[in-house]
């Protein structure tokens, strides 16, 4: 005996995208249910952004505490170097995973939203079966929400298994590899190998281009190539990985040699692709874009009242995009007039130093700008952090003509705190002035931002 | 303590706006959650609309008999808390509802000013009071800027930003800027750097009384009938040489006679060939009636608008007696002492402008009736007669026909035999 339900909203995926979908719209009083198969959170909670940052934490302290063992610091030094029983660093991951995906199920009980353990496929654009350990569940929706998300993608000849691992086995390993071959410099592989090679392990990274993060200028992650160079970890630029054999990588170096990377595990993180597979998207027949799921501003498929979100429908594939998407959705849902219109939408990554990035890059916004740089190396709370000498800095870019912010990026250590203050002033369609006449915080980093305002208009105070 | 904006809500599909039937509640009184505040009945139903909060009434906005907009503030509330009306939303209603309040009718029993009139204090509209204000111009490809809530505010408007000045820094948009564009009714406030001043006074007038009248029944006319309209050229030169004799030789006692008085007799002559459109047609029946007497309606310009006496029973009489009955006519209706007979029952309709005639008019009927012929002015033209290009005294004849009832083929068979009798004057009094 199949259950049929026939609610308002069936929202599918559980993750960022999908679960503020979930919570908007019962906070708006539509009946909505919401199928996830694995645990709430989706990649972002369970296996992306907070696992990783969990781990990155735990690896800086202990660096941190290695350091001061090796040398004394600011007058600490310990006695004995640190140990480090990943199992347990991997529980404590654990722990504020459950706390948060826990908390995700509250929020959507609040909101009177009804969650379906179980794997949705479609029949045709609004009809699903869920397999529930309690049977089979037919949803008959008025209006269908996919936020599926992605999946990392496969390098071809290297497929996921054995030593050859995805992000999110990264993030749950029994234990610390001695040697972890990195295959991808985007900003997923830089923020773990980053944070094993704080941990200990010797850490290669293979990248197919020239440079690391790509999407960035050369400027931008200097900072964070400096830090690989100082701390041991071989960067192999412009080379490709050709296969796995166990305990190595072979690879073709930019001079065209063939190369083994001695690794106990290789880490492929070159990139992700929508979850289109598996769930029924073929009966939908849903317009495409390439592999993302094609839609409107008002995130509205090719099917009326068949929405997509988040990863599914194309870059960024970011987490606070898919839910402010989910949000939009669930409005329009319930009758309000919404489009997705963000000026831009703030990138960070959690590398050492770490990057936020917003808006133009300086190339990208050519000519009749002006740019504004100021060094962390000048303001007093970092130097106070000890992160005054990583070449970080705050960079502005704005019109020459009449100073409106077209950009703004910041590399340093915390700096992905700034990402607010960086989409506020370009939500608000800012200019210089309207940063220069902000009094900003002494003494917090922030006063950098203040500053490379100032410095764009040609009278920083510090520097 | 809050301001609290009750707002007629939406009360059925496709339901733009109500008349208010009765308040419940006048300026001053509490009221508490659920208590009726106001009756409005819609073309479906009578509706009491009851009070979402506890509060009391600081105005009320609509007479009754008043047609209100769906989602315009109809009463003030003073609640507990804050409300539902911060000074910026307050603007909002200005854009989007259709009727605007009408100032010169607002209601008696409200007390304070109406909304719409409270935020929009001169200092909030800088720039439709200060057209020259500098705004940088957008290039077409350049994407607007404003915060979000001015963005969000503007789509929820229907209002694209494109079109908006941005008076603020780097040509931002500023709710500023967008109020005032709302002010203006959607129109760019501030115009580039020319010498001729913008005009932006809006000036209402409440349509009433007889401009009412004549609005519905024009609407009710083009609603229900599908019009055709058929034009052709007729040479008045033999009739008007007919009745520049006739009243060159006129006795005492008679009047001047027009060209009307002849076209009313040619109608009588043709309309016994053409049943069906000397008639009315009760439409919500399914019944034409076919009348044997011709009743000719005489579209007739008074001060308050136009108004279509009836010259009854035609055929029985000859043009002077039509004359003297057109005058009669037309001087009741400009005095406004036509009796209902003088202006109901017509078969068919003139209407005609004379000099002011034009070349073509597509004239609406006068429903019921299924036929209106409008003469056009009169002018020499040449025209070829043989091998000659001669001067003749044309004049075109636009008519429109109800095609539920007269197809076009028909119509113009009724054109041209009319136009017959009009060129050819003789057989208009011919048995």
């Amino acid at each position: 005996m199949t259950d049929i339900l026939r609610p308002k909203v069936l929202v599918v995926g559980g993750g960022p995208g999908g679960y503020v979908a979930a919570i908007r719209a019962g906070q708006l009083g539509l009946d909505t249910v919401l199928v996830e198969a694995s645990r709430l959170g989706g990649t972002c909670l369970i296996r992306g952004c907070i696992p990783s940052k969990a781990l990155i934490h735990a690896a800086g302290l202990y660096e941190q505490m290695a350091a001061t063992h090796a040398k004394s610091m600011f007058g600490i030094s310990l006695g004995r170097a640190p140990e480090l029983d990943l199992t347990e660093t991997v529980a404590w991951k654990e722990s504020i995973v459950d706390k948060l995906s826990g908390g995700v199920a509250g929020l959507l009980r609040k909101a009177k939203v009804k969650t379906l353990a179980g794997w949705a496929r479609f029949s045709d654009a609004k009809t699903c079966t869920v397999d529930t350990d309690e049977g089979l569940v037919r949803i008959e929706a008025e209006h269908v929400i996919l936020a599926t998300g992605s999946i990392p993608v496969e390098v071809p000849g290297i497929p996921f298994g054995g030593t050859v691992i995805s992000s999110a086995e990264a993030l749950s390993l029994p234990e610390l590899p001695k040697q972890l071959v990195v295959v991808g410099a985007g900003y997923i592989g830089l923020e773990l190998g980053i944070a094993f090679a704080k941990m200990g392990t010797q850490v290669a990274i293979v990248e197919m281009r020239d440079q690391i993060l790509p999407l960035y200028d050369e400027q931008l992650v200097a900072p964070v190539r400096a830090w690989l160079d100082q701390n041991g970890v071989n960067l192999y630029l412009g080379a490709r990985a050709l296969g796995a054999t166990g305990d190595a990588l072979e690879i073709e170096t930019n001079a065209g040699e063939p190369m083994s990377l001695p690794a106990d595990r290789v880490l492929v993180t070159v990139g992700r692709k929508p979850l289109t597979q598996g769930w029924g998207l073929e009966e939908m027949a849903l317009a495409m874009e390439g592999h993302f799921v094609k839609v409107d501003d008002r995130c509205a498929t090719s099917t009326t009242n068949v929405w997509a979100i988040g990863d599914l429908v194309g870059e960024p594939m970011l987490a606070h995009k898919a839910s402010a998407q989910g949000e939009m959705v669930a409005e329009i849902i319930a009758g309000h007039r919404r489009c997705f219109d963000p000026v831009a939408i703030a990138a960070v990554c959690f590398t050492e130093p770490e990057i936020v990035a917003v808006g133009m890059l300086p190339s990208e916004a050519g000519e009749g700008t002006i740019i504004g740089q100021f060094p962390f190396q000048a303001n007093g709370r970092a130097l106070s952090m000890d992160a005054g000498n990583d070449g970080g800095f705050v960079r502005v870019v704005a019109r020459a003509d009449n100073h409106r912010i077209l950009g703004i990026q910041a590399v340093g250590v915390h700096v992905s705190e700034l990402a607010g203050e960086f989409a506020t002033l370009m939500e608000m369609g800012a200019v210089l002035e309207d940063v220069s006449g902000t009094i900003h915080v002494h003494p917090t980093l922030g006063e950098a931002v203040h500053e490379s305002a100032l410095k764009a208009l040609g009278h920083a105070l510090h520097i | 303590m809050g301001l609290y904006h009750f707002r007629l809500p939406d009360i059925g599909e496709g339901v733009a706006e109500a008349e208010i039937v009765l308040w419940h509640v006048k300026p001053g009184d509490l009221v508490k959650e659920d208590q009726s505040l106001v009756d409005v009945m819609t073309d479906k139903a009578t509706v009491d609309m009851t009070s979402p909060v506890e509060g009391r009434v600081l105005a009320i906005h609509g007479a009754v008999g008043e047609q209100r907009a769906v989602g315009s503030v109809i009463i003030e509330l003073e609640v507990e808390g804050d409300g539902n009306v911060t000074a910026d939303a307050a603007v909002a209603p200005l854009g989007v509802l259709p009727p605007p309040e009408p100032a010169a009718t607002a209601s008696p029993l409200s007390e304070v000013p109406t909304q719409v009139e409270t935020p929009s204090a001169p200092a909030r509209t800088p720039a439709a009071d200060a057209p020259k204000v500098a705004f940088a111009t957008r290039a077409p490809a350049e994407v607007p800027l404003a915060a979000p809530a001015t963005r969000r505010r503007a789509y929820e408007l229907g209002i694209p930003l494109q079109f908006i000045p941005g008076t603020g820094p780097g040509g931002r948009i500023t709710p500023e800027d967008l109020d005032a564009y709302i002010a203006n009714g959607g129109a760019n406030s501030v115009q580039g750097d020319t010498r001729y001043a913008v005009r932006n006074a809006v000036g209402d007038t409440r349509i009433i009384g007889m401009r009412r009248k004549i609005a519905e029944k024009m609407q009710d006319a083009k609603r229900r009938i599908p019009h055709i309209a058929y034009v052709e050229e007729c040479d008045l030169t033999e009739l008007e040489a007919l009745r520049v004799d006739l009243n060159a030789n006129r006795k005492d006692g008679q009047p001047k006679l027009t060209l009307l008085p002849f076209f009313i007799r040619a109608l009588v002559k043709v309309l016994p060939d053409f049943p069906h459109i000397n008639a009315r047609f009760d439409d919500d029946e399914g019944v034409l009636h076919e009348h044997a007497g011709v009743h000719v309606g005489i579209a007739t310009q008074t001060p308050s608008g136009l108004m279509v006496p009836v010259i009854r029973h035609a055929e029985t009489r000859d043009v002077y007696d039509i004359a003297v009955e057109l005058i009669r006519l037309s001087v009741a209706a400009r005095e406004g002492n036509a009796t209902r007979e003088d202006l109901s029952g017509g078969t068919i309709t003139i209407t005609s402008l004379g000099p002011l005639g034009g070349i073509t008019t597509t004239p609406i009927i006068n429903h019921p009736e299924v036929a209106i012929i409008g003469p056009n002015k009169l002018v020499e033209r040449p025209t070829v007669q043989g091998s000659f290009v001669t001067v003749r005294k044309m004049m075109n004849l636009s008519s429109s026909f109800d095609h539920r009832i007269v197809d076009g083929y028909d119509a113009a068979l009724f054109v041209q035999a009319y136009r017959r009798l009009l060129e050819h004057p003789a057989l208009i009094f011919m048995d």
